[in-house]
This record gives C-alpha cells, structure tokens and sequence, in this order.
C-alpha cells in the first residue's frame, strides 16, 4: 500500500490530546479506493510504501514497509 | 424566475466577545442590514439562518425563530440551514431561490457563529464533526489536518512551496489591517509567516483561519422592487463526499469545480470578468485551490498566481480584500454571508481604504467541510 498523503498533527481534537503529536495518512488500497488511518513508528512521506500494522477500535494503524 | 438583488448589508465586527452572547450578535446584524435596506421587521416575509454549531458551542437548539423573535420577526417562515462552514452560502442560496420563484418578496438571511466560549481542542472536536467522525475523525483528523493532506498532495503534484501558502496569509493580513470589523488587523511579514508554530503539517498558525465570533446579514428582494440595488447574476450550490478519503483528486475541489461553471453560466459570463472576489480561505492552501477551481488561474498554477501579487489589492485580480476568513475571521456560520456583504460594499464603493478600482462584478465562494459543500454567488454592479 502506497501513502497517497500525510500530515503530523500537533493541535488535536480533545479526545487525542495525549496522542499528539501523531501522524495520519490516506493510503491507496490494493484492492482500489482509500483508507485513512494512522502511522505507528517511523514518519512517512508521500509514495511510501506501508504494511497494515493493526486495528485499534476501528482505527487502521501502518507501519513503513521494511525495504 | 425573476432576477434578485441585495437591498441591504449588515455585519457585527468579527473577533472574540466574551461578553456578547451569540443572538446579541446576530440581532446586531440583522438590524444594520434592515437599516440599510431601509425596511421594516415586519415587511420581512422568511427568515433565513445559517449556523454552523450553535447547539455544541453555547447550548442553544432552535435558533432561527429564537433569533428572528428578537429581531421582532415572527408569523413567518424562520429556519435555520447547517452546511458547515457554508452554512450561510446554502441558507443565502436557499432564500435567493425562494425569492426568485417568486415565494416570498422581502427575505432577511442570517449567519451566526459563537465560538470563542470553548476551549481550542474542543473548538477542534466540533469542528471536526463537519467531517467525517466515523473515519478519519476516529483517526484523529482536525480540519487543520484534513487541510495539511491537501496542502501536501498539491505540493507533491504541482509543486507548491510553503512560500506560496504563506504569501496568502501575508496578502491577507495586508488586507485585513485595513478592514475595521477584522478579528486581526494587524500586517505580518512572509518571514513570520514561514516560521509559524505548527498545528498539522505543513500548515502553521499563520496558514489557518481565525477561531472568531460574528454574524452578518442581508436583505434580499425582487429586482424591480430595488431599482439600484446589487442585482445577484448568478448562483449555484452544489455537494461533494464529506469524507476527504472518497475523493478521486484531492487538489481540487470538485463542488466548487461545478458550482462556479454553473454560476458563470447563469451570469453569462467567465472568470476574466470578475473584478474582486472574497474566496473561502480557511487555510491557506484553499485560497490556493479556489483560484484554480474558479479558473482564476491554471489547474496547479495557483500558487506561483498568489505569489506573483496577482490577487493584491489594486492587482488584476483583488481576493479577499476583506482579510478573508485568515484576517477578518471565520465565525463559521457567519462566513457566507459575511462573504455576501464584502463584496457587495466593494460594488457599492463603500470599502474605504480596501475599495477597488474596478468593480462591476463580484464573485464570493463559500466552501462546507473539506469541500462536501459549495457556494458560488456572482453578483453585478448597483445600477
């Protein structure tokens, strides 16, 4: 999966205040369309390649893919 | 349908009024715009409101007879229209409509925004309803962070620098200072607005619109009641995915892209022919956007356009010479109407020091969530 786009966000809504700062992504799916989720560990840009990490209460978490 | 004009403007200085509830607010404007419309509450035939968030920011549901009630306004449709940060754009769309078809002859349309009660993180929780809260609200996604996806997606295919960005909060600002009703009336220089703390990458304070209390008003009514008046040429509205994720190209906004075809359509005419026009600025990267999607400038050339100082005051094409939503401020709910009346002083001559030279024809653009609503209004000269 290929990051379409990212942001780090360092001004969350309430409900993430401890999470920040924590980076986003909209990645390209492989079976078509896009997904919005989140990125654990190393920052990504944009072509990246990401593997699906986890799942956390409905929230998809990647990872940068190993090279 | 039969042509509608302008009859009357009225806004409250935008800015943060922590001794001012949100209907003394909207009482303010409504009675400048019957003031200047030189009408009556009772001649007012609908009501017409725009608010984004009431019931989340101050508690209070029910709004638009609550409002009209105080405006002396009662006996008479009192509604009010929720698109976001268009929810103003949609309720002035709405009652242009309304107009036109010839339901109703005098109708006042409010917007109101009181936002400045809560603190920044819940201001960015309400906000974030606007989008989608089952996806990429759940993943944490701000309106500043929806905005910094754009921003990096342009950057990445067109090129756009943060120099381009921070040249609309420098232009804007420019403006701004000159506006008496602006949240901010202060100039900031490109080097400050480079060095912004960051809220969501890349964006920086100084790329985000203003956190502003408002509201504004006008009155609108049958050409041929208003001899003079600023007559509205064209007018559509049109919606988009509210999730930024469903969108095949997110450098565009496709809402708008339509819209504003339709909107030259119905005046007749194409973008050479807009001399002055107040685009929705939220960030700084969507005034970027607006210019392209309104075919100010070619689809990607939108930053090398604000950076050339095309868009400044007195340039060949002035935007936002009210500060726009980055200086003048954005009570949510008050901004389309706000946008209205902007530019309707400009055609009138009534800008003062911001005043263009040529002002025939204004166009504003109001814009809903990440771009899930879209208004296009063009309006012509007082004749």
């Amino acid at each position: 999966m290929k990051v379409y786009t990212e942001t780090v966000v360092w001004s969350p809504p309430a409900a993430y205040v401890n999470d920040a700062p924590y980076q986003l992504v909209i990645v390209d799916r492989p079976e078509g369309g896009r997904v919005t989720g989140r990125i654990l560990g190393d920052r990504v840009w944009i072509g990246d390649d990401v593997d699906f990490a986890e799942d956390r209460d409905g929230v998809p978490y990647f990872r940068k893919a190993a090279v | 349908m039969r042509p509608v004009a302008v009859i009357g403007i009225g806004k409250t200085a935008f800015g943060a009024f922590p001794d001012r509830d949100l209907r003394s607010l909207a009482v303010e404007a409504g009675r400048k715009a019957l003031e200047n419309a030189r009408v009556q509450a009772s001649q007012i035939e609908a009501f017409y409101l725009g608010n984004f968030a009431g019931p989340s920011f101050v508690g209070q549901n029910h709004l638009a007879p609550y409002i009209a009630g105080a405006l002396g306004i009662t006996g008479v449709p009192a509604t009010r229209f929720e698109a976001a940060c268009a929810s103003s754009g949609s309720a002035f769309f709405h009652a242009v409509s309304a107009v036109s078809a010839e339901l109703y002859d005098v109708v006042m349309v409010g917007g109101v925004e009181k936002m400045t009660s809560q603190p920044t993180p819940r201001v960015a929780e309400i906000l974030a309803g606007a989008g989608d809260t089952n996806g990429e609200g759940k993943a944490g996604a701000t309106f500043p962070a929806l905005f910094g996806m754009i921003a990096r997606r342009h950057m990445y295919q067109y090129g756009t620098t943060r120099e381009m960005m921070a040249a609309v909060a420098v232009k804007n600002h420019a403006n701004g200072a000159k506006n008496p009703l602006a949240h901010m009336r202060k100039t900031i220089t490109m080097e400050q607005a480079l060095n912004g703390k960051p809220v969501s990458d890349p964006l920086t304070v100084y790329d985000c619109s203003l956190v502003s209390d408002g509201a504004a008003a006008v009155i609108i009514a049958p050409l041929e009641f208003a001899a003079g008046a600023v007559r509205i040429l064209g007018i559509a509205q049109t919606s988009d995915y509210v999730a930024l994720d469903c969108k095949s190209d997110i450098t565009t906004f496709e809402a708008v892209q339509k819209a504003g075809e339709k909107a030259y359509r119905m005046a007749g005419i194409g973008p050479a022919d807009i001399d002055v026009a107040e685009l929705h600025d939220c960030f700084t990267i969507a005034e970027i956007i607006a210019t392209e999607d309104l075919g100010f400038a070619k689809k990607g050339e939108g930053g090398p356009y604000v950076l050339s100082g095309a868009t400044c005051l007195n340039r060949e094409k002035p935007v936002n010479t009210s500060g726009g939503l980055k200086a003048k401020g954005h009570p949510v709910g008050a901004t389309g109407v706000g946008q209205i009346c902007d530019v309707v002083q400009q055609l009138r001559g009534e800008a003062g020091e911001r005043q263009v030279r040529k002002h025939s024809i204004g166009l504003a653009q109001n814009l809903g969530g990440s771009g899930a609503t879209a208004v296009v209004t063009i309006l012509g000269e007082a004749r």
